[in-house]
């Protein structure tokens, strides 16, 4: 028999297919932020959009984040369904009055009466020198408000299905995409289809420790467990990909079997999602556990620029190598095995190729 | 001037301040367990406007919003069991008083964060827009709101795109205690709606006719450019509770001034003199604004369950 290729996108085309297929069926759908419709199209992912839907439905906007986003609000209460796109998750604070005190609480304020489906498309930046304003990541701070949904995709496949999910959703969703995973490529069927909104997924199963991690630290944890299998543990990692609901069933099912826990988030230390996670599970599997859950994230330090100190502040693979093996006593043989694999290599760009825009 | 338009003017107002002197009247019962923003001596602005709206055009609103809610037709008995926490309330005892709604009469909300609906209003006209439909989209805010960014973004964005909104300034000189001088600048604030290309007009917010007639002239050149109006008026009672404070707050020669201008009671002298007499009016609305309380009041709270209800709203798929 022979296999037919599967068709692999990048994360940002498949981004684009998303928005481009759902504007498609449905006419009430409009798209707005700031370069949406120009020749760079937000980092590919609204390329072409424009010359097929219009300038009606595929808006540039003036830079007043927090008025747009109250207008998309409006817009979607009379029955418009809009995205709004911005190139950075930091632009996300100015716009907190209307996401807080309207999107969010809108629909339960006012008993159900009224819908918001608004797509806030958000992009975490990181590297080269984007420094304190252009790199932060405060997923956690939307998770934490009650009325939003809160999705963070990591590969081509979970982008497109839960963006179509989102878009479909009637409800004010964040939609967290990482500069570093716009360049990954994987399958993507080139139907529509969606992916349920609240649901982690095993992407490597394990018996030795449960890694439970958000988008980019999703492709670090998947690094770390591929190699701790060369000194004899199985990491079982689940992407998490859904912030707001989730049903932690799965990661505590992994957890009752593993006995351990390590939680890896691409935000900081201290209130983030990665003790959200610890919480959950030292309140389900307490007595599963063999040892102390663990967190691997950004310390609670605002993001510096330099290419030195940047490369303290990111955590990688090799720091979740090592505090894996010291829960299982194989300190000796991760720190031999880092020194074997770690290639000498910048920490700034997600690959050598990597040109920007950033 | 149309006696008809006269007489609705004034049964909107007496309205108003009816059922908003029952507040004043019952609020000391602590019954109704929520911050209330009274509108008495502001009544003639959200008459005037809702006067010149058609039952399609939306409006939305800010805390100090029982008059915007009522001169759109907005449902008395629902606003009054919503202020006093009754499952029967327009926001099913979610909101209170600062968050009020009738879908029916197109008032689609009030909120508490000074300036939050003023982009809303924005994003329903564009929508309106969008869509060609034959409506257009209102908001009530203060002098305050006019300090606030969403403001300014707010204005760039409706002209920038000639959208079928029409801000309403009710400038009544205070924000809280705060007088205007203390926060702006001794500029017109409708010129900063004209600096961002709008349509503005200033009038006299105590006069319902007008008002009115400003309104339906904004409305009118729509199509040009989203219209403001800014209406000077002033709050008899106190910012937020039933006290008239003004000798601790406000200089009482300023208050008396604008006392002897009470919208209702000028508008009152103009009914006269077309021949209706009031009385039997006032007994009407009177008896509807005791009806509307005493349904509130035996009205049953919501369920401890309905806490749980709504966070999220459904979509098709999860009912399947």
């Amino acid at each position: 028999m022979c296999m037919q290729k599967m068709r692999e996108i990048s994360y940002s085309e498949a981004i684009r297919e998303a928005l481009d297929q759902s504007m498609k069926t449905d006419s009430s759908i409009f798209i707005i932020g700031e370069g949406v419709p120009d020749a760079y199209g937000v980092f590919g992912t609204t390329k072409g959009l424009k010359e097929k839907y219009g300038n009606d439905r595929v808006l540039d906007m003036p830079l007043s984040e927090n008025a747009l986003t109250g207008m998309c609000v409006g817009a979607a209460m009379l029955g418009s369904k809009p995205v709004i796109v911005h190139q950075r998750l930091d632009f996300g604070f100015i716009a907190l009055d209307q996401i807080v005190n309207n999107a969010a609480s809108w629909h339960y304020t006012f008993a159900g009466q009224s819908k918001i489906p608004v797509v806030m498309r958000f992009v975490i930046g990181r590297g080269w020198g984007n420094g304190p304003q252009h790199s932060q990541s405060s997923q956690a701070l939307y998770a934490h408000i009650p009325g939003l949904k809160v999705v963070m995709p990591t590969t081509p496949y979970d982008a497109k299905g839960l963006l179509i999910q989102s878009i479909q959703d009637n409800n004010p969703v964040i939609f967290i995409e990482h500069r570093w995973l716009h360049g990954i490529k994987s399958h993507v069927p080139s139907e529509p289809y969606t992916v349920p909104i609240g649901i982690p997924k095993v992407v490597r199963e394990g018996n030795d420790i449960t890694i439970a991690s958000t988008s980019y630290m999703t492709i670090e944890a998947i690094r770390a467990a591929d190699n701790l299998k060369s000194i004899g543990i199985s990491a079982e990692v689940i992407d998490i990909r859904t912030l707001k609901p989730l049903d932690t069933s799965q990661i505590r099912e992994s957890v009752r079997k593993t006995g351990r826990l390590l939680v890896m988030d691409t935000g900081w230390r201290t209130c983030g999602f990665a003790g959200e996670i610890v919480a959950d599970i030292a309140e389900s599997c307490f007595n599963f556990m063999k040892d102390a859950p663990m967190r691997l994230t950004l310390p609670d330090i605002p993001t510096p620029t330099s290419y030195s100190l940047t490369k303290t502040y990111y955590p990688d693979y090799t720091d979740a190598i090592m505090l894996v093996a010291k829960s299982l006593g194989k300190q000796k043989e991760a720190e031999r095995l880092i020194s074997q694999v770690k290639k000498p290599t910048h920490h700034d760009v997600p690959d050598t190729s990597f040109r920007g825009p950033f | 001037m149309d006696e008809a338009i006269i007489l609705e003017l004034f049964k909107k107002m007496l309205l108003i301040r009816k059922t908003e002197e029952k507040i004043v009247h019952l609020y000391g019962e602590q019954e109704m367990r929520c911050p209330v923003h009274l509108c008495i001596g502001q009544e003639a602005a959200a008459a005037g406007v809702c006067q010149a709206l058609s039952k399609e055009d939306i409006v939305f609103s800010n805390h100090r919003s029982h008059g915007h809610y009522l001169a759109k037709g907005g449902n008395l008995k629902r606003m009054v069991a919503e202020i006093y926490g009754r499952s029967t309330g327009c926001s099913r005892g979610r909101g209170g008083s600062m968050h009020i709604i009738d879908k029916e009469a197109n008032f689609l909300g009030s909120t508490s964060i000074v300036g939050g609906t003023i982009p809303l209003a924005v994003g329903a006209a564009f929508h309106i827009k969008k869509n060609a439909e034959n409506r257009i989209a209102v908001t009530f805010f203060g002098d305050g709101a006019v300090e606030e960014g969403v403001f300014h973004e707010s204005l760039n964005f409706a002209s920038l795109h000639k959208l079928p909104v029409l801000f309403i300034c009710e400038n009544n000189s205070y924000a809280v205690n705060t007088h205007i001088s203390l926060r702006q600048p001794n500029r017109k604030i409708s010129d900063l709606a004209r600096a961002h290309g709008l349509n503005a007009i200033e009038c006299d917010g105590n006069d319902a006719i007008s008002v009115y007639k400003a309104a339906s002239l904004l409305k009118e050149k729509i199509g040009e450019a989203p219209g403001f109006l800014e209406l000077f008026t002033y709050r008899l009672v106190q910012h937020c509770g039933t006290e008239f404070d003004h000798l601790i707050c406000r200089p009482a020669e300023e208050f008396h001034t604008w006392a002897d201008r009470d919208p209702l009671k000028s508008l009152k002298v103009k009914l006269s003199a077309v021949g209706t007499t009031a009385d039997k009016i006032e007994k009407d609305i009177q008896n509807q604004v005791d009806k509307a309380f005493e349904f509130a009041k035996t009205s049953p709270f919501p369920s401890s369950e309905e806490l749980y209800m709504n966070v999220y709203a459904e979509n098709e798929r999860d009912k399947l």
